[in-house]
């Protein structure tokens, strides 16, 4: 399974001296070398989550600050991808409506796919009563298209950062509980998990070092695939006004306040973060596509 | 088949069962209380005995399960309970905009699959030429753009330079079909493009698995000519997957019609559930969200039918 990890695939005799850190930088390099494509994304995801870190530093102007003299300015030297209808800056907004993507998405993404992985290794391990009622759980949180689902969920708890987190998550764990499940109904089945059963290991300990490691790739792969799918819904969610509250700047959030009402006189309102958008999806989709085929190429195409 | 089929139907209902417990439970053991949100939502404008008054009105001061009972059972009778702000029944809200929301997710599919199709057929058939790599271009934008924008992008395009605005009323589909479908194609095509273009890869992905088996080798060994291998016998093998994943799409092209609707401002259900989150109208969200749930489930219920009888490995697996 693991085996056809990058900086296994170098040589791991020869690593097995090195450093570790310069063992992952022999495996980005190899990665890259295979998957251009896959390091493209990874580079455009990376520049990303730097503009991401260091926008206090690099915007040019303060998002927030309201200019009545800027109204809907097109681009030019000072406002470089142009102001928005209150006078912002859009390159700034961009830059720190980046962070709110990326950050929503992420910490989603690790809450989400861990707990969804783990519920999935325990629900295939235990099998029986627990696997139908976790599975029949699945297909019901399933039947509800991921937008919907979190509207409904913001609906109730209304708009903030910290509930758009937990929307997403019951919309991503139910599938990854899924797709790890189907992966360890196979791993329960090894021979090591057999061995570590007659050594007297307990369940648990069956379920955290044997399972859910030999799970790993596809761990990661969930991992990146989901990210663009999360960062798109929650950007949906808060283009229709119950995501990221309206003064924090967002990518979802611009496309809703200039969006359509100024389409004709300020296209650039919506442009530049449908494309700032786009970008993200774009490179964590690529990064996705050649993680997984390198890590399991039998899914390739799903 | 029977067997398979008595097995499908007993995974369905308790699912269907629980996917209702689900859209009640969002709506009433998350915090937040649609009495306080009726009564403007700010602590202190109201007195505890408003606060009373709203939720014995709304029936939220009982215990769950009872709460829960009575609407599963007045939804067995037909009744979807009443908006708490429209005062009209749910049902009649929904009546004339199910139909809406359910011609623009099938509109969008068959759009998607009128183009998808021989794309993803003619890119596997014509493996790395130049029409694979611009179906690439097409395919790999298709999934990174999120819906939305491509709707507003469409928005731009056909107003800048066509003059064309979203209509404001839209003509009814069986009254005056023509105008309807004039009307309906550009939010179709837009909702329909993640599809196209997740249809299309999957479609080239299996047929190009399917053009290295043994069989189309003996196809085209025997003679036959390549329209025939591929449109006889390679087209045919590689449907299965395509058609498993149809329940899943048109339930995500329900969920992508909410924000195409807000987009191009049709009377969907989609816009009536936005309106109603924002408003916290309960009854008429938790309605919404169950009748999809319900829509989806049948969906992949069909689906699995229709795929055991395809494929008879699957029924005995």
């Amino acid at each position: 399974m693991i085996g056809g990890l990058p900086q296994e695939s170098t040589g791991a005799r020869r690593d097995i001296r090195l450093p570790v850190y310069s063992r992952v930088l022999s495996g980005v390099i190899d990665f890259s070398r295979r998957k251009p494509l896959g390091a493209i994304g990874g580079g455009i995801l990376l520049i990303l989550v730097l503009i991401a870190i260091f926008s206090p530093l690099i915007s040019p102007h303060d998002p927030y600050q309201i200019r009545g003299n800027a109204i809907l300015q097109s681009p030019g030297s000072e406002f470089w991808l142009g102001a928005d209808s209150l006078g912002r800056d859009v390159l700034s907004r961009l830059f720190y409506g980046g962070r709110i993507s990326l950050y929503v998405g992420l910490v989603s993404i690790a809450i989400g796919i861990t707990a969804g992985s783990f519920l999935g290794a325990v629900s295939a391990y235990f099998g029986g009563k627990v696997d139908l009622i976790v599975q029949r759980f699945v297909d019901a949180f399933i039947a509800f298209p991921g937008i919907i689902l979190g509207l409904a969920i913001m609906a109730v708890l209304g708009s903030s950062v910290n509930n758009i987190i937990f929307a997403l998550i019951l919309v991503l764990a139910p599938s990854a509980i899924r797709t790890i499940r189907s992966q360890a109904l196979a791993v329960k089945e090894m021979d090591y998990v057999l061995a570590a059963r007659a050594m007297g290991a307990g369940d648990m300990r069956i379920v955290i070092r044997h399972i859910i490691p030999n799970c790993m790739a596809i761990f990661i792969i969930l991992f990146t695939l989901n990210l663009g799918y999360a960062i798109i819904v929650e950007a949906t969610l808060t283009f229709l006004g119950v995501g990221v509250p309206p003064d924090v700047p967002s990518w979802g959030g611009m496309l809703a306040e200039g969006g359509i009402a100024y389409l004709r006189d300020a296209p650039w309102l919506a442009i530049a973060p449908g494309i700032a958008l786009s970008l993200a999806v774009f490179g964590v989709n690529l990064l996705g596509d050649a993680l997984r085929d390198v890590l399991d190429p039998r899914l390739r195409g799903t | 088949m029977t067997g398979y089929i008595l097995q499908r139907l007993s995974l369905f209902l308790p699912t269907l069962i629980l996917a209702s417990f689900l859209a009640f439970a969002i709506m009433r053991i998350l915090p937040g209380d649609p009495a306080i949100a009726m009564l403007g939502g700010a602590e202190g404008s109201f007195t505890q005995e408003d606060l009373d008054l709203v939720r014995e009105k709304l029936g939220t001061n009982r215990p769950l399960h009872i709460q829960y009972g009575t609407w599963i059972g007045d939804l067995f009778l037909g009744d979807l309970n009443e908006s708490y702000f429209h005062h009209v029944p749910v049902a009649q809200l929904m009546k004339d905009r199910f139909p809406v929301s359910t011609q623009l997710a099938v509109m969008a599919l068959i759009l998607s699959y009128i183009v998808a199709i021989p794309l993803g057929v003619l890119s596997a058939v014509k493996q790395d030429s130049i029409f694979d790599h611009a179906a690439k271009i097409f395919t790999i934008a298709g999934v990174a753009l999120p819906t939305f924008w491509v709707g507003i992008l469409m928005l731009f395009i056909l107003g800048y330079y066509f003059n064309w605005v979203p209509p404001l009323d839209y003509a009814d589909l069986w009254e005056n079909p023509w105008t309807n479908m004039t009307q309906m194609i550009f939010p179709a095509l837009a909702l329909g493009y993640f599809n196209t273009a997740f249809a299309a890869r999957l479609t080239r992905s299996t047929m190009l698995e399917v053009m290295h088996e043994d069989y189309i080798r003996t196809a085209r060994s025997k003679g036959l000519r390549e329209l025939s291998v591929v449109g006889r016998h390679a087209i045919k093998n590689a449907f299965l997957p395509v058609i498993t994943i149809i329940g899943f799409q048109l339930g995500r092209l329900f969920g992508g019609a909410v924000v195409i609707e807000a987009i191009f401002v049709v009377p969907g259900m989609g816009t009536l559930l936005v309106q109603s989150v924002l408003i916290r109208d309960y009854p008429v969200v938790q309605a919404i969200i169950l009748l999809i749930a319900l829509v989806v489930l049948v969906l992949n219920l069909v689906v699995d039918l229709l795929y055991g009888w395809l494929n008879p490995r699957i029924r005995y697996a």
